[in-house]
């Protein structure tokens, strides 16, 4: 995966809290392979009419290339599905601002390289209304946990670990398997020391 | 000098930490991982990787969110089979014990984990799905994680992890009739909300957790991440020992000792600090239902739909959008909201207890509108039948179904049709996530039971004092 650390994207609001996972991609595609792309299943049911044709009032249609979602708290709460993340990654959306999200759904996205930046209320306030319209141009630097758009300057706070993660790209199993020895000792002191940790194989 | 006092959280993570980085982010061995169909990315991860599952006899897999509850027709769907057959696949390739559709324990995850003795107290368990937070029930740290995790988990049986906060839940008093661990579990998120206990680990403790059964316990873990958190912990007990005892998987005989004197030691110190502590009053709670589209959009049985203007601003657009999709007024009082059907099962309420619940209500009683009881594992099945619960939920004209996740999340095929209004027994009333257009009202089994003899939203306990 490839870090990134500064990004210039088109903004749009989804001014609406709890925009669970089961809405982010609802539970019937999830049995498609990843190789043919999730992007087409992304708020599916809010963003489509029963047709399948998109709905042309909802935010996210209005232009093509948006990149960067607003929303409101508690953005990704619910199912652990990392599926809600890739509808989002192969949408082309690098980064949602929201001023909660759901934990699972945060890590999810670090892991794929999409950025869950927290915002306070009142740059969540600010930015809805200057998306209100229309969708904008925002920039984002990872780096310094800020954001422009328009006139609106603001900060984002996100885990030190997960920042250093995106800006670097890094994968965990690679950086786990450096530590292969510590793991082998640790494993080894917890069986001699609470066997009871170990599945007794009764059948 | 006096140790420092310490919550079962920090026992529990001081036992799993493998070491922390500067960042403060610890890297956690995994005793127990389950999985199940959804992990197919997971294993293709690990197959791109070139890599094996590195614990085996630590891993399990179950069929459950796509297994077939009415089996003929659903097992000619052939991208539900395909998803249990690449299960299969990945469980044969890897060596990996599987629960699979024939097996007499075969079920949801977090309902046979326990059953098998799989879920101990002391332990570490991640599961590729949120509700792993059930098995804290047991005074074990678990947890739920994506599949890129559940990939880490596969190839290291570890997990990178920043230690969430704490905060302690006690209840304390008497529950009323009718009132069950559901009810405690919705009465706090609707207090709290959904993200109430956010980058916290919940402990539930006081005398009305104490009394609570193991079932009970699990309901109400399940339930944590509903409100936030990942994390849901009661310390272990005399009951805890009692369930476990026995169990196909849990220790024998010498080991059995010294794992209870462990398990003794996990619970939180006396003058232990939490970062957060909510009390709630047992006697307050009643029989409650969702009305919206969250969990936490929840009030008891007797309370009218609120409007928007009654709620805070930031939530105002959110009762709205919510009532729009429910198709209900402001002020509509909830009893007597007229339901088109019901289901009963899930890893939130498909234990035999729950059965038992809602079997009471039932005995002798018609369903007015269809619905479906789904065990939450073949175990459960059996005893119930055992019982004869089969025969009062047949006799009220209720289906009584294979187990599985099943309309909990219709990934099996059972949905709630567009605009139908469903009783659920369930976890989550999301938009769309029993069918496209359904519209769930979540409730404890015995308060679905009821609905299901009135047709509408029922106050359980005028049913139940006229079974006295
Ligand atoms: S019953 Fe529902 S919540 Fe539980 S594991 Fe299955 S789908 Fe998830």
């Amino acid at each position: 995966m490839a870090g990134w650390s500064t990004d210039k994207g088109m903004a749009v609001c989804l001014p609406q809290a709890n925009i669970d996972t089961d809405q982010l991609i609802p539970a019937r595609f999830m049995s498609v392979p990843r190789a043919q792309g999730y992007g087409r299943f992304l708020l599916h049911d809010m963003r489509r009419e029963e047709t399948g044709d998109l709905k042309a009032a909802f935010p996210l249609n209005a232009q093509e290339g948006i990149s960067v979602l607003v929303a409101g708290r508690n953005f990704g709460s619910g199912s652990s599905r990392e599926a809600a993340v890739y509808a989002l990654v192969d949408s082309g959306i690098r980064a949602v601002f929201a001023p909660s999200f759901g934990d699972i759904f945060a890590s999810n996205a670090v892991n794929n390289g999409l950025l869950p930046a927290q915002i306070d209320e009142a740059t969540y306030v600010a930015l809805s209304q200057s998306l209100e319209r229309r969708p904008q141009t925002i920039m984002i630097d990872l780096g310094a946990r800020s954001l422009q758009l328009g006139s609106v300057g603001a900060r984002f706070s996100i885990d030190d670990s997960w920042a250093l993660k995106l800006i670097n790209g890094w994968d965990d199993i690679d950086i786990t398997r450096h530590h292969r020895t510590a793991i082998a000792a640790f494993k080894n002191i917890r069986h001699q020391t609470t066997v009871w940790a170990w599945p007794n194989g009764a059948d | 000098m006096k140790p420092i006092a310490q919550t079962m959280l920090d026992k529990l993570w001081t036992a799993h930490e493998v070491l922390r980085r500067e960042d403060g982010v610890s890297l956690l061995w995994i005793d127990r991982h389950l999985v199940h169909e959804g992990s197919h990315h997971a294993f293709g991860k690990l197959k791109e990787r070139g890599l094996s599952v590195c614990e085996p006899d630590l891993t399990f897999a179950f069929v459950d969110h796509y297994a077939p509850t009415r089996r003929s027709s659903q097992t000619s769907d052939p991208q539900i089979m395909g998803m249990i057959e690449t299960l299969r696949q990945n469980a044969h390739d890897h060596g990996v014990h599987l629960y699979d559709l024939d097996d007499p324990r075969q079920g949801i995850a977090h309902v046979v984990g326990p059953e098998e003795g799989l879920t101990l107290p002391g332990l570490l368990i991640n599961c590729g799905d949120s509700h792993t937070s059930t098995h804290g029930a047991f005074g074990a740290l678990a947890f739920g994680i994506g599949a890129t995790e559940v990939a880490h988990v596969l190839a290291t049986q570890t997990i990178w992890q920043r230690k969430p906060k704490s905060m302690r839940i006690r209840v304390e008093g008497t529950l009323g009739l009718g009132v069950t661990a559901k009810d405690i579990a919705l009465g706090w998120i609707g207090k709290l909300g959904t993200d109430g206990a956010q980058g916290h680990a919940v402990e539930y403790a006081g005398a009305v957790i104490r009394g609570l059964s193991m079932e009970g316990r699990m309901t109400l873990c399940n339930m944590s991440i509903e409100g936030g958190a990942r994390f849901g912990i009661i310390a272990p007990d005399e009951t805890t020992f009692a369930y476990i005892k026995d169990r196909p998987f849990a220790p024998k005989a010498g080991a059995w000792e010294q794992a209870c004197a462990d398990w003794r030691a996990l619970s939180s110190d006396n003058d232990a600090q939490f970062d957060r502590e909510a009390l709630l009053d047992a006697s307050e709670i009643a029989p409650t239902v969702t009305w919206g589209t969250s969990p936490e959009q929840a009030l008891p049985i007797t309370a009218a739909v609120p409007a928007a203007n009654e709620v805070t601003p930031a939530k105002r657009e959110a009762v709205r959008d919510a009532l729009e999709y429910m198709g209900l007024k402001a002020g509509h009082k909830l009893e007597g909201t007229a339901v088109d059907r019901v289901f009963i099962g899930s890893c939130t309420n498909g234990r035999i207890e729950d059965l038992r619940e809602a079997a009471h209500v039932l005995r002798g009683r018609k369903a007015k509108i269809p619905g479906h009881v789904s065990p939450g594992s073949a175990k459960v099945k059996a005893q119930a039948e055992a019982e004869g619960l089969d025969q009062i939920f047949k006799a009220a004209g209720l289906d009584w179904v294979a187990s599985g996740c099943s309309m909990c999340v219709g990934m099996n095929g059972d949905l709630v049709e567009k605009g139908q209004r469903c009783a659920s027994s369930t976890n989550r009333n999301f938009k769309g996530r029993q069918g496209r257009g359904a519209r769930t009202h979540l409730m404890s089994p015995a308060m679905v039971a009821a609905a299901s003899v009135t047709g509408m939203l029922t106050d359980v306990r005028w049913l139940l004092e006229r079974h006295q």
